[in-house]
């Protein structure tokens, strides 16, 4: 494998006209393509941690939370305007981000999987208690959005809240695909192969995994504030641990390491749940289940490593 | 105030028992065989179910359904283990964690399709009900038999690892796999027994549990923190590590919960941050 490069394929640009030829194609499922952006957008934070630097997180909603409560409060006491609101959630989630990566960095894979578990917990807890701030149990009604630029309203219809999506959704991965291609990512990739061969080469392991574990928890906050500007409310739910959850099985569907993998994970997992779930969630949960116990055992790489090992075997026969 | 702070102490060591006894099995699988195995828990339930089965369907009487319990969950965790998880042993922890989480989810799902989502009740026999008066405090009975068990099983763990052969078998594999493969132990025998000792024992904690825990489908989720905090704390491949991570644990959040409800369930997250903050490779782990 040579360095990665910036150029852009054609199969990414043909991946990105997908969403827009959505757009006028089905426009009865605007909202389900809303939630499908946002869930991408939120396994793509977990990408950078869990694919590039093989931080195992079970408390990653504990960020989407926080940038969901962030947006929604700012929105409901009076600043209703999107963007700064997105700025203002990516910031409050990014910090806490920062203070509870140096719990998570420190330690090993059980002890990361304890803590990330514990941190989003305490939080799901703590939002909870605090019912006379976050509505508690009943969630946050009452989020009143300007429109976006001033223009366009977020109506019924869902088309502001799909277009809104599906640009931050892109703007965010374009800086992610920037990110991991970058020196930062090579030395992010160094540290997932062997980590304790990395400060050989002078590279500070603790200081790199603090940097993509706050970056990440940045980007998880803007996954939840878009959430909460979309639907105009934020449920206890979204700190919740079926959320954590559930973003792994979407990230390990995909493929992990990706970032395509990311967002086509989700994109399956969501429509799969719009139709599962609506006819029997506990069966849901097992084909769930059953789902994640068939990735680990027979295809590990997820649908994109599916995709590749077909390429590459397709590739040696021609050849 | 005292005889009710003794109280809840003494409260919190029956619970704390009771969390060490189901996590024992993953302290030794997570040091034996390095293995995540978030679906401990699952084991735990099937055993507490398996005991109220025994109990409503067929009559059993309550002490006989815990060595019920024990078995099928050991006999589940031996099949598991040998067709399943033994696969995974060389797998990353990131394989390992999902791989049991789905079968967390597969457990809970076909444990409401059959039980359906409610508590089970559990009818604790007439001798075990109520209190004892000793040394002037009340103690509730239940959890008195609860600590009694648990010291028994502790000493009786104890023995078995310090003085049997298939004791040594065990800590040698523990500490250099290959080298114990090399002298002639049947280091994936040495697992798989190990594996169902550890999943009955989790077993007979989720029969013992359920006047404590309770026991509904989600029990595993719902539980699951607790487990890999006890080993997390306690350290993995060890017994004392554990039993002293699950009293300090179970002290402490039942205190909290009992004095300070409002941030009860905090005091344990926080004691978790602050205990691996002090001990990250647990209390009284030995390998890095």
């Amino acid at each position: 494998m040579g360095l990665p490069t910036q150029k852009w394929s054609r199969a990414e640009i043909a991946f990105w006209l997908i969403p827009i030829v959505a757009f006028f194609v089905f426009p009865k499922y605007l909202t389900l393509g809303s939630q499908i952006m946002i869930a991408a957008l939120f396994a793509l934070s977990l990408d950078l941690i869990l694919g590039y630097a093989r931080i195992i997180s079970l408390g990653h909603a504990a960020f989407f939370g926080i940038g969901a409560y962030a947006a929604g409060l700012l929105a409901k006491y009076g600043w209703g305007e999107p963007l700064t609101g997105l700025v203002v959630a990516a910031a409050a989630a990014a910090t806490v981000g920062l203070l509870t990566s140096f719990l998570v960095v420190r330690g090993e894979d059980l002890t990361r999987l304890v803590v990330t578990l514990g941190i989003g917990l305490m939080l799901y807890e703590a939002a909870n208690q605090a019912a006379f701030i976050t509505g508690g149990v009943d969630g946050l009604s009452g989020v009143q959005m300007r429109k976006l630029f001033g223009v366009f309203g977020f109506g019924l219809d869902g088309k502001t809240a799909y277009v809104y999506s599906l640009a931050v959704l892109f703007i965010v991965f374009v800086f992610a695909r920037t990110l991991v291609r970058s020196p930062f990512g090579l030395s992010l990739r160094g540290i997932r192969e062997g980590e304790r061969r990395m400060p050989a080469i002078g590279v500070s392991v603790r200081r790199k995994l603090v940097a993509v574990y706050t970056i990440a928890a940045g980007i998880a906050g803007i996954a939840g504030a878009l959430l909460a500007q979309t639907t105009q409310f934020v449920g206890l739910d979204s700190l919740g641990f079926p959320r954590s959850a559930d973003l792994v099985i979407m990230l390990v569907l995909g493929g992990a390491g990706h970032l395509y993998g990311a967002l086509v994970g989700a994109a399956v997992f969501m429509v799969l749940q719009d139709y599962l779930a609506n006819l029997n969630p506990v069966y849901w949960q097992f084909w769930l289940g059953l789902l994640l116990v068939l990735i680990v055992l027979f295809a590990r790489g997820g649908l994109l490593g599916l995709l590749q090992s077909v390429q590459k075997r397709f590739g040696a026969s021609r050849r | 105030m005292i005889g009710n702070f003794v109280g809840v102490v003494f409260d919190g060591i029956a619970y704390g028992s009771l969390l060490f006894i189901i996590s024992i099995g993953l302290s030794v699988t997570m040091g034996l065989m390095n293995f995540v195995n978030l679906a401990h828990g699952a084991f735990a339930m099937l055993g507490g179910y398996a005991a109220v089965v025994a109990m409503t369907r067929f009559g059993v009487p309550f002490l006989v359904t815990l060595p019920i319990a024990f078995i099928i969950s050991a006999l589940a965790g031996a099949i598991l283990e040998r067709l399943l998880y033994r696969r995974l042993y060389r797998a990353s922890h990131l394989d390992q964690v999902l791989f049991s989480i789905g079968l967390v989810f597969m457990a809970i799902a076909a444990t409401t399709y059959v039980f359906g989502s409610q508590q089970q009740p559990v009818q604790l026999p007439a001798f075990l009900r109520g209190q004892v008066h000793l040394l002037g405090l009340d103690l509730g009975t239940y959890r008195l038999f609860l600590i009694a068990v648990v010291i028994a099983i502790t000493f009786a763990l104890t023995w078995l690892v310090e003085r049997t052969r298939f004791g040594a078998a065990v800590r040698a594999s523990v500490d250099n796999q290959q080298a114990s493969a090399g002298l002639g132990i049947n280091v994936y025998q040495v697992f798989s027994l190990t594996f169902a000792l550890g999943s009955g024992l989790a077993g007979l904690g989720g029969g013992l549990g359920i006047d404590v825990l309770g026991l509904d489908p989600t029990f595993p989720l719902k539980y699951m923190v607790y487990f890999l905090l006890v080993v997390a704390v306690g350290g993995a491949g060890t017994i004392k590590g554990p039993l002293f991570a699950a009293l300090i644990l179970g002290v402490f959040d039942v205190a909290g919960k009992y004095y300070v409800p409002q941030i009860g369930s905090f005091i344990i997250y926080f004691m978790m941050v602050a205990m691996l903050l002090i001990f990250p490779r647990g209390v009284l782990g030995k390998r890095a």
